[in-house]
Formats: structure tokens, C-alpha cells, sequence
């Protein structure tokens, strides 16, 4: 069965397209001197760039394969899934982009920071941006293993795991040829090759069947056991009650999670003004609701044309949807140009992830809690340049030990922890006056630290049959994602220990300066 | 742009006095930035311009969160715990689940643009309204 095409012919479409964006790369960063230029592009891009690059960071390998594979496998509860995605922008547009904007420069760090005693502030920043990059980090590498597996029919893990080493240098290379603007020309690329291929795949499968989704839907059914019944909820989630909690809780992770991200909060420092920052996320908003649009119609039609149990079978199992669907309806090269795209999609999101974990290790932890604001903007750079080869490293080694490892799983606690730990403080310190350092770091802890324990003891990491330790049972908490508890927790802790503790009226100054900044955009390129 | 980010936590700066030292702003403007072009932000957050904006905003963004995030946990609620209801059949197999979740798509299509909308028209011509009075560019 010639599930993977032709290897020879995948890898050369991948190739030509690392040399192009390489080159791109190159010529759009040869001034790629000063900080602002590396981390944040010399703020220098248009709302609309901004917004396609910023739809590319999610446009993941998870939400690419991941999500046409859910719905050619599950049908409802895969199309589930794709909804919060989009509505997640809302946060981003309505709570958190202009303010961000209009008072950071270069990391959430310098938000959290703004007002409060810096040290320890920028310190929990720094540990919580790190900690959710390798999550989403570990995701993605792991998922390029599994992606390599079908398309370029490697099955042998030492095989796979010299390709996730070569996709990790790659990636590397990326950040530090071309800094913040580097990267996002390679996401722009690639979130316009992405939606060009979904929309065409999308059309021509609509015009297949007489540009009615209700027949492809008909025909899909007829090409799962389940039938009628893939269209109706509970294929993937189930019907217990803590099966249908668990979906509640993955929910409310995705949608308040994703514009939590630290990698998506840095894309906001990459536009020149709020106004701009705004119209970024009005871009995404749109390319979004195509995309999923397009995997609703991709999904049902790879189950219609491929069927499901044809896709659950092949090497990469779910994921291996789309690419199987493009070998159905457009043969090898259609299948090259998609493989192409998805290994394009992992380098860049990857890429975008080492920017954000080494611009939070240079700018908040080595800048401003080592040498107390007063390093040298060189020095700065070549520590950041220096932490995202080590992030390179380690995520590739994380990515090798990752490999076959349930990748929206993973993405699912990345979110969840981005949630936990972010959303609270974000909005507390830009719309809650009181709110004060002590508040500050308990909602960051608080919420990182229950979501780590809720995971660490949940039934993911111990007591069933999937979990990452089968053999012995530690597990207490019934839940796969914790942000059910943990997200609500996080914005209890800011509370209670902001009103808890004294008001800090020495920061009154930078308080009404933040909120004014905030706010009206007053003073924010000073 | 080759400045080094100036942390907040160093500009710690001292208080300085605005009124004064006119010499050549007009005094209206001058009582809000003092003399080395640093806005006086604690004063600035106690115009009435300044107050309204901040009213405008949060008069549409707390209410419309609110409203996005009933109607998605609506969403994912019926699907969870009333199966029966999304699975009935609306426009051929296309059941009510699939035509809410695409709802879902067209309210946040709407939400963005009438917060874009509401922007332009409500809340950008007063931050302009500030700037302008206060003398400080944005």
C-alpha cells in the first residue's frame, strides 16, 4: 500500500524549501544587530504580517495533522477540538494584546515586571515561560518523529531520531541567523503555503462532491464503523463522567491557554503600536476560522476517500490524514508539496518557541536578575544566541526521548500550564490596581506549581494503561488536564494573597504609569 | 532604536515638579510632562478623558468576555452532557453540534469585528482626545 509516497521526492520539496526561506532569512536580517532587533524585528512589521505569522504559530503540526486526523478518526469530537482554537483569539484581542503592547518590549517578563519588585518577578516569569516552551517544545519535536516515520518512511527509532536532530539544527540555525525577523518571514511563508494548500484541498474536495458537506459527511460515515454515529459526540471522549470533566477541562485549557503562550505574547512586541497589535490579531482571528473551516471539510473528506480505518492503520497513525488524503487526490507531488509544508510547519513553530525560551533566559534572568538591569545590550544578545542553542540541544534530546509519545497530549498540558500561570497575572496587573508583587509571584507559582502536581499525579503519568508509567500507580487526581482546577486556582492565589499582604505604595508612580500606558498607548514609545 | 530597554525598575525616577519651568509649551500642556519630557502619569490617570476611556474599554471588553465564554462553555457543555440535543439532524447529516460549533466561527468573526469597530470609533478619537490634551505623542 503506498502510504508515503515518495520519500526521495518529499525530502528535496522540504530541502528547496529550508534553502529558500534560509536565503530569506538571511537577506531580511543582515542588520540583525541591536536587542530589540533580535527578539521583537525592530518592531517593524505590519498588523497583517503579524497576523498571518501569528495564525502560523498555531497552524502547528498538532492543529495541521493533528486536527484533520481527529476528525477523519472521530468525526464530532475532533471538530470539538478545532472550535476553541479559534475562539481563544478573543482573549487575545479583547484582554490581553494592546496592553501588552503598549507596556513590554521584548518578553512577558517586562509586563509582569512593570510594576513590581523586579528580581523576583522577572525570576517566576522567566521559570514559567520556560517551563511551558518545553512542554509545547517537547510536543512538537515529538511530533516531527512521528511525522518523519510516515513521510519519509523511516520506521527505525535511531533513524527518526538523527532526523529530529537534523530538524532541531535547522531550527537553531533559524533563530540565530535571523533573530525575531528571521523567524517571522519563515512563519509568514509558511502559514501562506499551509492555507494555499488546505483552501485548494478544501475546494477541490467540495466541487468532488457537489459542493455539499452534508454528502461528504454522508459519504464519510459509510467509510467508518461507527457510521452515523461519528457525527454525534462521545468517539473520542466517551461517556463517562469523568471522561466527558476531562473534555470540560481540555476546553478551558485551549481556550484560555493559547493566548497565554509565551511565544504567541512575544509575536505582540513585533508590530510597531497597539492599533497594529489589534489588527494583528483581527488577521489571525480570520486565517483561523479558514483554516478550520478547511480541516472540517479535509477531515470528512480524507474519512470519505481514505476511511478511517485505512488512515488509523498507517505508520503515524491519525496524523497521517491529510498527507494520505493530498496521496489520494493528487498523487506523489501533491503529497510532497504537504509533507513539505508540515515539516515547515514544525521548523518554524519550533524556531519561534527557542526565540521565546532564550529571549526570557537572556532578558529577564541574565539582564535583569544577574546583572540587575545593567547589562550590556551586546553581552544580552550573545547570551540569548548562546540559550537558544542549549534549548535547541535540549529540546532536541527531549524530542528523541519524546518520540511516540501522544503529542496533543502534550500540547494540551502546555496549554494548560500557559493558562495557569499567565492569564491570571496578565490580567490582574493590567486591570487590577491593588494587585501587588506578593500577588504577583503566588499566582504564577501557584498556578504553575498545582498544574505540575495535578499532571504529575493524574492518571497521564501513572495508574493506566497509557500513562507514561504503566507499571505503578502514584495517581490521585482523575483528571488527564488539570485546568479545570488549576486555572481557577491561579486566580485565587493572585487574590487572596494580594489582599493578604500590604499595598506597595512606593510602586504607585509606575502603577498609575502602567495603566495609563496600558490603556490609552500614552507614553509607550518613550 | 539602539537603546537598551530602559527596565522600569530603574527609572525609579525622582519626583520632579512640572510647574514652573514654562519655556516654551504652552502652560495647559506643560503640567503634564515635566521639563525632560517625562508625562506625569499619576496625573494624567486622574483626567476625566483618561477616566472615560478606561469606562469605554472596560464597558466592552469585560461584558463581550463574558458573553464569548458562556457561549463557547455552552457549546462545549450540551456536547458533553446533551448528546441527544446536538445530535439532531438540522441540514441533511449535519447535525445541530456541527452548526453550533461553526456558530461559535461566526461569533468570534463578529466579536473581533465590532471590537475593531468599536475601537476606531469609540475608544482611538478618545485616546487622541488625551493625547492631546495631556501633549504627550503616544
Amino acid at each position: 500500500m503506498p502510504t508515503t509516497g515518495n520519500p526521495v521526492l518529499n525530502l528535496s520539496v522540504f530541502a528547496v524549501f529550508v534553502l529558500i526561506t534560509l536565503y530569506i532569512v538571511y537577506r531580511a536580517s543582515s542588520r540583525n544587530v541591536t536587542a530589540s532587533d533580535y527578539y521583537a524585528a525592530g518592531s517593524s512589521f505590519t498588523g497583517a504580517q503579524n497576523g498571518v505569522a501569528l495564525s502560523g504559530d498555531f497552524l502547528s503540526a498538532a492543529s495541521f495533522l493533528g486536527i484533520s486526523g481527529g476528525i477523519a478518526a472521530h468525526g464530532y469530537d475532533g471538530f470539538l477540538y478545532s472550535v476553541g482554537w479559534v475562539v481563544a483569539w478573543l482573549v487575545g484581542l479583547l484582554l490581553i494584546a494592546e496592553g501588552l503592547r503598549n507596556t513590554g518590549r521584548f518578553t512577558v517578563g517586562d509586563v509582569l515586571a512593570f510594576r513590581m519588585k523586579q528580581r523576583p518577578v522577572r525570576a517566576a516569569a522567566a521559570n514559567a515561560t520556560l517551563v511551558i516552551s518545553f512542554f509545547y517544545m517537547i510536543a512538537q519535536m515529538a511530533g516531527a518523529g512521528g511525522l518523519i516515520a510516515l513521510l519519509l518512511n523511516v520506521s527505525s527509532k535511531w533513524g527518526q531520531a538523527l532526523l529530529i536532530a537534523v530538524v532541531g539544527m535547522v531550527m537553531v540555525l533559524y533563530v540565530l541567523v535571523g533573530g525575531m525577523k528571521g523567524t517571522t518571514w519563515v512563519q509568514i511563508i509558511k502559514a501562506v503555503l499551509l492555507l494555499l494548500c488546505v483552501t485548494l484541498m478544501s475546494i477541490f474536495l467540495l466541487g468532488k462532491f457537489g459542493f455539499s458537506l452534508s454528502e461528504i459527511m454522508q459519504t464519510a460515515t459509510e467509510n467508518n464503523k461507527l457510521g452515523e454515529a461519528v457525527l454525534d459526540p462521545g468517539a473520542k471522549y466517551g461517556f463517562s463522567a469523568m471522561s466527558k470533566l476531562d473534555f470540560v477541562s481540555l476546553a478551558l485549557s485551549l481556550v484560555l491557554g493559547i493566548a497565554s503562550l509565551p511565544h504567541v505574547l512575544m509575536r505582540f512586541y513585533t508590530v510597531p503600536n497597539a492599533s497594529e497589535a489589534r489588527r494583528s490579531v483581527v488577521w489571525a482571528t480570520w486565517t483561523m476560522v479558514i483554516f478550520y473551516l478547511c480541516t472540517l471539510v479535509i477531515g470528512f473528506g480524507a474519512m470519505a476517500l481514505v476511511g478511517t480505518d485505512t488512515i488509523t492503520a498507517a505508520p503515524g497513525g491519525e496524523n497521517s490524514a491529510a498527507p494520505l488524503l493530498a496521496f489520494r487526490i493528487g498523487g506523489e507531488v501533491l503529497l510532497g508539496v504537504v509533507s513539505a509544508v508540515a515539516f515547515a510547519t514544525i521548523l518554524a513553530v519550533v524556531a519561534g518557541l527557542t526565540l521565546a525560551a532564550s529571549a526570557s533566559f537572556a532578558h529577564d534572568v541574565y539582564a535583569n536578575v544577574i546583572k540587575r538591569g545593567n547589562a550590556e545590550p551586546r553581552r544580552e544578545i550573545r547570551v540569548a544566541r548562546l540559550t537558544a542553542v542549549v534549548v535547541g540541544i535540549l529540546s532536541i534530546i527531549g524530542g528523541i526521548a519524546a518520540n511516540g509519545q501522544n503529542v496533543a497530549f502534550l500540547v494540551s498540558l502546555a496549554l494548560a500550564l500557559a493558562a495557569s500561570a499567565n492569564l491570571s497575572t496578565i490580567l490582574y496587573t493590567i486591570f487590577w490596581r491593588r494587585f501587588n508583587t506578593t500577588g504577583t509571584l503566588w499566582s504564577i507559582y501557584g498556578g504553575l506549581g498545582s498544574c505540575l502536581v495535578l499532571i504529575i499525579f493524574s492518571p497521564v503519568m501513572s495508574g493506566a494503561k497509557t500513562s507514561i508509567f504503566p507499571d505503578v500507580d502514584f495517581a490521585w487526581f482523575p483528571l488527564g488536564n488539570p485546568g479545570l482546577v488549576s486555572i481557577p486556582f491561579s486566580f485565587l492565589c493572585g487574590f487572596l494573597a494580594t489582599i493578604f499582604s500590604k499595598p506597595e505604595p512606593e510602586m504607585a508612580e509606575l502603577a498609575a504609569e502602567m495603566e495609563v500606558r496600558a490603556i490609552s498607548g500614552i507614553g509607550a514609545k518613550a | 532604536m539602539t537603546k537598551a530597554m530602559w527596565s522600569p525598575g530603574e527609572t525609579q525616577h525622582e519626583h520632579r515638579e512640572s510647574r514652573g519651568f514654562a519655556s516654551f509649551d504652552d502652560p495647559e500642556a506643560l503640567s503634564y510632562v515635566d521639563s525632560n519630557g517625562k508625562p506625569n502619569f499619576a496625573l494624567i490617570q486622574q483626567t476625566d478623558e483618561f477616566r472615560a476611556l478606561r469606562r469605554r474599554l472596560t464597558a466592552f471588553v469585560f461584558p463581550m468576555t463574558v458573553l464569548f465564554l458562556a457561549s463557547y462553555l455552552t457549546f462545549v457543555l450540551l456536547s458533553a452532557y446533551a448528546k441527544d440535543v446536538v445530535s439532531i439532524k438540522v441540514i441533511g447529516v449535519i447535525n445541530l453540534g456541527i452548526l453550533l460549533g461553526l456558530g461559535q466561527f461566526v461569533t468570534s468573526i463578529l466579536i473581533t469585528l465590532g471590537y475593531a469597530r468599536y475601537a476606531k470609533r469609540r475608544l482611538d478619537p478618545q485616546r487622541k482626545l488625551l493625547a492631546e490634551k495631556t501633549g504627550v505623542e503616544e
